[in-house]
């Protein structure tokens, strides 16, 4: 049940950035979600619906985007499936996780500005 | 505004922000972090699901260092402060964090309760989280590696259920191994989901009650705290400019099968300057005997 503190960051987030700019209304939110980050994306969508009320990103659409988990071998590259052993059976070496896939990012916030 | 025509309308912005959600966390984490580092406290976040064992096992580990060293704790907690009572019972100084709704710490919780707590001439200092292996994953607190417990009687299923709280762990301690006999548990199994979520697992087996494995896992703490930075004190408040710093250099493991693997230990991240050579790669690879799950008793060859 993070979900609902990790909306008041993002938020505050949005908050600081908004008052930055000096935006007087937040249209769209943009946000990645790694399929390893903890993170049930529902959960996290729902969570924003209800907190964000009271706050500047009331009217605002957040768009959610999964990004997958890929493991590979950092030598030879060789992929490793979903459920596999997480080393190279050829290289021994330790899987490599893909790029975002343990991250919560706000990727980009669009807002109203005079 | 509206530059196309002057009409004075406000325009809309699209602003890249590509910033992690938790990156006021971090800031605090990594702040608790530099804290750690300068006093040559060795921070350890210690995960699991409720009923694992993690007062249990710091109290053990009380009792299997005798005193050597100074053991404080701060204990997450929904609603009591039983835990932090437990351990202080154990001789381990011990402050409660009532989390009350909370699920997990965060490195705002920990730097608070270091405000009032005297941790700076501790040797080994166990923030015990909340008992969840689902949250706690996601909050850096600015420890210097993870401990997740995972009792025997919990389900063999459980790392391949809980694949981010593993993915993270830098050891799993498997305890209440003395309960082995009574169970119809097969440890190979659990060995082998951890082998799926982490990809350098180690594992080592467990009881607080008989003290099983209390020694490989004393000697995986003094592994990782011969890697912290040197002179308790004298280290000033670390740098504030980062700098990019690839790491690899192989290990090379010989099991008993006769497998051989060579580990290297890329990495790739920016730091500060109270680095200590081995003090983040160093996977605890001076005990002699803690168990890979790659496979039980196998000689390190460096």
């Amino acid at each position: 049940m993070h979900e609902y503190s990790l909306v008041q960051s993002l938020v505050g987030r949005v908050e600081a950035l908004a008052l930055e700019r000096k935006a007087t209304a937040v249209h769209r939110l943009v946000v990645s979600v790694g399929e390893l980050a903890g993170l049930d994306p529902e959960l996290f969508q729902t969570a924003y619906d209800t907190f964000r009320t009271g706050t500047i990103c009331e009217r605002t659409a957040m768009e959610l985007r999964r990004v997958p988990a890929r493991w590979a071998c950092p030598g030879c590259g060789r992929e490793i499936a979903r459920g596999e052993i997480l080393t190279c059976a050829a290289c021994g070496l330790p899987a490599k996780l893909s790029a975002g896939a343990d991250e919560i990012l706000l990727e980009t916030v669009e807002m109203e500005v005079p | 505004m509206c530059t196309t025509c002057g009409c004075g309308d406000s325009s809309l912005v699209p602003v890249d922000v590509h910033e992690k959600i938790l990156a006021g966390n971090d800031r605090v984490a990594t702040h608790n972090r530099q804290h750690f580092a300068a006093a040559g406290v060795l921070a350890l976040n210690v995960m699991g699901s409720p009923g694992a064992g993690k007062t249990a096992l710091l109290e053990a580990t009380a009792k299997a260092t005798g005193g050597r060293w100074r053991l404080g704790a701060v204990s997450g907690d929904l609603a009591t402060d039983n835990d932090a009572r437990r351990l202080e019972k154990a001789g381990i100084p011990s402050r409660a964090i009532t989390t009350g709704q909370g699920c997990h710490l965060d490195a705002q919780l920990v730097h608070d309760a270091l405000h009032a707590f005297a941790w700076k001439d501790l040797d080994v200092f166990f923030i015990e989280n909340v008992g969840n292996l689902v949250c706690p994953a996601v909050y850096d607190l600015g420890q210097a590696a993870n401990v997740v417990a995972l009792s025997v009687t919990e389900g063999e299923d459980k790392p391949l259920k809980y694949p981010v709280m593993f993915k993270g762990a830098d050891l799993v301690l498997l305890t209440k191994c003395d309960l082995l006999p009574h169970l119809d548990v097969d440890v190979e199994q659990i060995l082998d989901g951890l082998r799926r979520v982490m990809p350098r697992p180690e594992v080592i087996q467990v009881s607080a009650r008989t003290g099983q494995g209390m020694d490989a896992w004393v000697r995986w703490l003094e592994a990782r705290r011969a890697g912290l930075p040197r002179g308790r004190g004298t280290a000033v408040h670390v740098h504030t400019h980062e700098h990019p710093h690839v790491h690899a250099h192989a290990h090379e493991h010989r099991h008993a099968d006769g497998t051989v693997h060579s580990h290297p230990h890329g990495h790739e991240h920016a730091h500060g300057h109270l680095h200590a050579p081995g003090s983040e790669e160093d996977h605890g690879h001076g005990g002699a005997d803690h168990a890979h799950a790659t496979g039980s008793g196998h000689e390190h060859g460096h």
